[in-house]
């Protein structure tokens, strides 16, 4: 090495190289969460809803889906610890004897499916969009704004309820049942891309004009590499921040449309439509029906949010709070 | 033929009214091993002029005439495809802040090995090899460490050293340093401008330096070009122009240099500030700053005249000399 070496001032820091997990460890993103107890428990309650409705098959004592397991006999079974409720049915049964723990570990497993589903199509449609919209410009940026506006000014619930309904009539309500999850994702996620198209392309407009895209330029880099691989992870933080919160707007839509009938069968149940299966029994008295899935897709969504919030304050570095 | 060759080149601005010219008439040819730098004042089209030898204006800015000769291709209107295979092939470029021009999410191997593939078929693991061999090149301690290293964990003056091995990675033919060393400190700027200066005559490579430093540029380079208001107003050695600048705007600016051997005395400025682009000025861009101007001056622009090694664009050139002659 010649004159030209530069002294090491960072000492050793600077030539260790962190494993990925040191790099986790030592990361704001930990720091944050280690702070806050309200991102604890909502990070704990998420990470307890997945793990539900990944081993639903495994947790629930009953299968909802096979007939044979069902008994119209059990049918309004009170939760076991209040009177008239059998040990069996822990959360009691619906209005077709199915074993109401089981059809929500269930339920939570297609509601969380819908809902990351249609959020990756949004998320596709809409960086996509968002990232040509921004970095092409002019014209295009116009054009593709446009239709992003056209898209918004239609509610997600009535494009849906159009959609769906008229799917329903013209295929028939088997065919319909068949692919219900399909279409609830395509839906939803058609008709939401608007809300990625429109923060994508903000970030990338502040994001074009750094020198780093300049130097991309320079190196002969194509349009597509510079997009995707320059400009794409730097507006990742919004795109997560976005994510959480569209996830659960999604499960929220699904559970709306399945209480207007337009969602999910009721041989397939999500947590919507099982609060709409239960809703005409409210007031015969058997509450459980939808009070408990109702509180179980409520506690979700609030937690969901709540994560959006902090991931929110934890990846804008302006908003540090002490 | 030369290896790059700048012909007649403007470049123009298109604005709600009407179009404005950033770059007019410029030319000039560099040959391998060349150092030029290029100096002038902020706005006066020095790195506009960069940008358009890559053919990298974006809107509204475009080329609107003239030819930049690339062994004889012209950069002007090639292809997107074949100017990519030359941007940062053969002819590749330094920015000025070492903070701004690496990507901040990506590690400095990602954005090395990206580079090379690019513009080779190569493995992952030849390209590291060659990353290494480059941040070697420009003296970056334990390379293999660094490229799995992002940039904010580097010092300023170690970014602009992988800017300048991302650079060099396929052996371009000419570097064009837009400000390389702006962004630093004085000390770091000394060893990076040595660097630079290593590298392209170890790698017979052109140099194009663009600054405002004429401390800078009179050590590095051999040509110089002075420029005014999007045009280049004095060209030739950089020794003679350094020594006895022609032009009354070369001569204000080398005057406006603090001198380390007179005490005392207020430096000299150049009153005024360069014109607006807008502006319709007609004969000369520098006569309303000029203490020298006469009417010929506001009426027609002037064209070069050779003066010694140089070429002037001064209508007064003739006359101030024999003004120096008789006094």
């Amino acid at each position: 090495m010649s004159k030209h070496s530069t002294p090491n001032i960072n000492g050793k820091g600077n030539n260790h190289v962190y494993t990925l997990q040191e790099r986790f460890f030592r990361s704001h993103f930990w720091h944050s969460l280690k702070v806050d107890l309200v991102a604890q428990i909502c990070f704990l309650v998420f990470i307890l809803y997945v793990f539900m409705a990944i081993f639903a098959p495994l947790i629930a004592p009953f299968d909802p889906y096979d007939p044979v397991s069902i008994d119209i006999m059990n049918s309004e079974l009170p939760p076991s610890w209040s009177e008239g409720g059998e040990s069996d049915f822990w959360l009691g049964t619906d209005n077709q004897g199915r074993d109401l723990w089981s059809t929500i570990l269930y339920g939570t497993r297609v509601s969380l499916m819908i809902g990351i589903g249609a959020v990756l199509l949004q998320a596709f449609i809409g960086i996509c969009v968002g990232l040509i919209a921004g970095y092409k410009g002019g014209r295009l940026d116009s054009l593709l704004m446009r239709i992003a506006d056209v898209q918004l000014s239609f509610s997600t619930l009535m494009v849906a309820i159009i959609v769906l309904a008229v799917f329903q009539a013209s295929f028939g309500t088997e065919l319909y049942q068949e692919l219900a999850m399909v279409m609830l994702i395509l839906v939803i996620g058609i008709a939401e891309w608007p809300q990625y198209a429109r923060t994508v392309r903000a970030s990338v407009l502040a994001e074009k004009e750094k020198e780093y895209v300049d130097a991309a330029r320079v190196i002969g880099l194509s349009n597509t590499r510079i997009m995707f691989r320059h400009i794409l992870p730097n507006t990742l933080s919004p795109i997560l921040v976005i994510s959480t919160v569209q996830v659960a707007n999604a499960i929220i839509s699904e559970a709306a449309l399945s209480f207007l009938g337009l969602g999910m069968p009721i041989s397939e149940p999500s947590l919507g439509s099982l609060i709409s299966s239960g809703f005409e029994y409210i007031f015969s008295g058997a509450w459980w029906i939808t009070m408990i899935p109702g509180a179980v897709l409520v506690i979700l969504v609030l937690v969901m949010n709540l994560l959006g919030d902090w991931l929110r304050d934890v990846l804008n570095p302006k908003l540090y709070k002490d | 033929m030369p290896l790059l060759q700048v012909k007649n080149l403007e470049v123009s601005f298109a604005l709600r009214n009407g179009s404005v010219k950033a770059l007019q008439d410029i030319n000039f040819s560099v040959e391998r091993g060349d150092r030029i730098g290029i100096v002038g004042e902020s706005g006066a089209g020095k790195s506009v002029l960069g940008f358009s030898i890559l053919n990298l204006i974006s809107r509204p800015g475009s080329i609107t005439n003239g030819e930049v000769l690339f062994e004889g291709r012209n950069l002007a209107n090639l292809p997107a495809e074949e100017l990519r295979n030359i941007r940062g092939n053969r002819i590749s470029m330094i920015f000025q802040d070492p903070m701004m021009t690496l990507n901040p999410v990506l590690t400095i191997g990602t954005q090395m090995i990206e580079c090379l593939k690019a513009h080779r078929q190569i493995t992952d693991e030849n390209a590291r090899k060659i990353a290494i061999q480059k941040l070697q090149q420009v003296y970056i301690p334990s390379p293999e460490t660094r490229l799995d290293q992002y940039p904010h964990e580097l010092s300023g003056g170690m970014r602009q050293r992988i800017v300048i091995a991302i650079s060099l990675l396929m052996d371009p033919e000419i570097i064009i340093a837009d400000e390389p060393t702006t962004a630093l400190d004085v000390t770091i700027q000394a060893e990076i401008m040595e660097l630079i200066l290593e590298l392209c005559e170890r790698n017979d490579v052109a140099l194009i330096m663009i600054t405002h430093d004429l401390g800078v540029i009179s050590q590095i380079t051999k040509q110089l070009f002075v420029m005014y208001a999007g045009r280049i107003i004095e060209q030739g050695p950089t020794k003679e122009i350094i020594n006895d600048a022609q032009h009354p705007y070369t001569q204000g600016l080398i005057n406006a240099l603090p001198q380390m051997t007179v005490r005392g005395e207020r430096l000299q400025q150049i009153r005024g500030s360069m014109p607006s682009l807008n502006d319709s000025l007609t004969g000369c861009a520098f006569n309303p700053r000029c203490d020298h101007a006469e009417d010929i001056c506001t009426e027609t622009l002037p064209s070069y005249t050779a003066s010694g090694g140089c070429k002037v664009a001064c209508h007064l050139v003739e006359k101030m000399k024999n003004q120096e002659v008789l006094s």
